[in-house]
């Protein structure tokens, strides 16, 4: 019983990091796959949440779909976010 | 940094009023009042064993029906906002032999799965849209796998339409029988299906407005990638 | 003391919304969007759970009495497909914003403008 709630603060901890991961990445291509990686872990806490339906919807789309869409979204445009503003450090620019 | 400081105040103030609301809704305690009549009368009134799907497509297949209709009018936007005369596919590399291989031989699979989902929607988790984004998801791989590949729009666009044209047929039948739209004629009025509650040919319609919404939404979804995925030649 | 789903559902939502509200990439804003969306999701999905109860699939050894509130997993079940279409909706006018614009950058595009 203490093991399953260890499962659980685990999974929401990587699904908060990979939510913060996707914001703050430069790279918008890895946030694509840092916005896909948190659908697949809400999926998961939706099978915890003893939610089946809606975690395959969850897994197939979040995770598959909506990414992919967002891939061919950045091809046609571009790679990069860019900030022409200057930048100290991230403390700084936090 | 200003813009910052204010984003980030305005966040923690949004923050501690959710969680203060929230803390009048303690986890995991049992409120259902709507939830608890479906729950009971699910299999005497719609022969489902899935609660979910029963709600989704008995009690509430209006409102769905406005959400099919929400994903149409996306899913023509996306094709009205990137139309242009010359579209074609714009990729130069081909897909490597392993993605080309495991799409022939795992594609009419993945098709399979997404059509058992929908079909055994009121016996099994799933249901029409997890079942319809698996098959646009085969439709996805083998975009990706071979460079010439394009769906067959014309077909696609005929069989979108007269999917639509079906729920709304279903529906109406329902209310020259019964007397309000989309009423359950299958299940309540001819009372087939009564004695095999928990095999396929069981749940009334459906099975019927689910294989529709599978159709509907994977077609839509397979528009919606293939006019992503094309793009403009500039000669 | 608050539940570890109601915290990360509101986490979701504050980090969508910061994305929103800070970054000027429209693209950013559209990811934040849809973490966003995740976020209400599962918030939705955590109040109609009752601990010690399973799936609504009334088989054999599941009563009425044993299962969790089907409602609010109808409601995110058709919710999660509507929000990947007009997410599409909403990508595809970034890319004809940067095809006119050349750029995604709002504030550009606010210079630009005219």
């Amino acid at each position: 019983m203490n093991c399953m709630s260890c499962i659980e603060y685990i999974i929401v901890g990587v699904m908060i990091a990979s939510a913060v991961l996707a914001v703050e990445w430069r790279d918008l291509l890895a946030a694509a796959v840092g916005m896909a990686a948190v659908s697949l872990f809400a999926s998961l806490l939706f099978f915890m949440l003893q939610a089946p339906d809606v975690a395959m919807t969850e897994a197939a789309i979040g995770a598959a779909l909506s990414g992919a869409v967002f891939i061919f979204a950045i091809k046609r445009t571009q790679r990069y976010e860019t900030e022409e503003e200057e930048k100290p450090g991230w403390w700084v620019r936090w | 940094m200003l813009k910052r400081l204010l984003a980030i105040t305005t966040l923690i103030i949004i923050g501690y009023w959710l969680a203060q609301g929230l803390a009048g809704v303690p986890f995991g305690q049992d409120r259902m009042l709507v939830g608890k009549y479906y729950l009971e009368h699910v299999v005497e009134q719609t022969g489902a064993v899935n609660a979910v799907t029963a709600v989704v497509v008995n009690y509430r297949g209006f409102d769905t029906l406005g959400e099919v209709t929400v994903l149409f009018i996306a899913s023509t936007g996306v094709g009205a906002l990137l139309w242009s005369r010359k579209k074609r596919r714009t990729a130069r590399t081909e897909g490597s032999i392993v993605l080309t291989t495991g799409t022939r031989l795992l594609a009419p699979f993945v098709m399979l799965f997404g059509v058992y989902i929908f079909i055994h929607g009121h016996l099994t988790p799933g249901g029409g849209f997890p079942g319809g984004a698996t098959i646009a998801t085969a439709f996805l791989l083998l975009y990706m796998a071979f460079v010439t590949y394009e769906i067959p729009h014309r077909a696609f666009e005929k069989i979108e339409g007269a999917v639509g044209m079906t729920y709304v047929i279903v529906g109406l039948i329902g209310l020259a029988i019964g007397g309000y739209f989309l009423y359950d004629w299958i299940w309540q009025t001819w009372g087939w299906g009564h004695d095999n509650i928990g095999r396929l040919f069981s749940g009334g319609f459906i099975p019927i407005i689910y294989t529709i919404i599978g159709i509907k939404v994977g077609t839509e979804l397979s528009g919606i990638i293939d006019n992503m995925i094309k793009e403009e030649v500039s000669k | 003391m608050i539940s570890v789903y109601y915290f990360g559902a509101i986490s979701l939502i504050l980090i969508g919304l910061y994305a929103v509200l800070v970054k000027k990439n429209v693209l950013k804003m559209l990811i934040g969007l849809s973490i966003m969306e995740t976020g209400v999701n599962l918030l939705l999905v955590s109040i109609g759970y009752i601990s010690g109860r399973s799936a609504p699939i009334l088989s054999e050894g599941i009563g009425p009495n044993q299962a969790v509130d089907p409602i609010p997993q109808a409601l995110v079940l058709t919710a999660i497909v509507i929000g990947v279409a007009t997410t599409a909706m909403a990508l595809s006018v970034a890319i004809i914003l940067y095809g006119k614009y050349g750029t995604l950058n709002v504030e550009e595009i606010r210079r630009l403008r005219g």
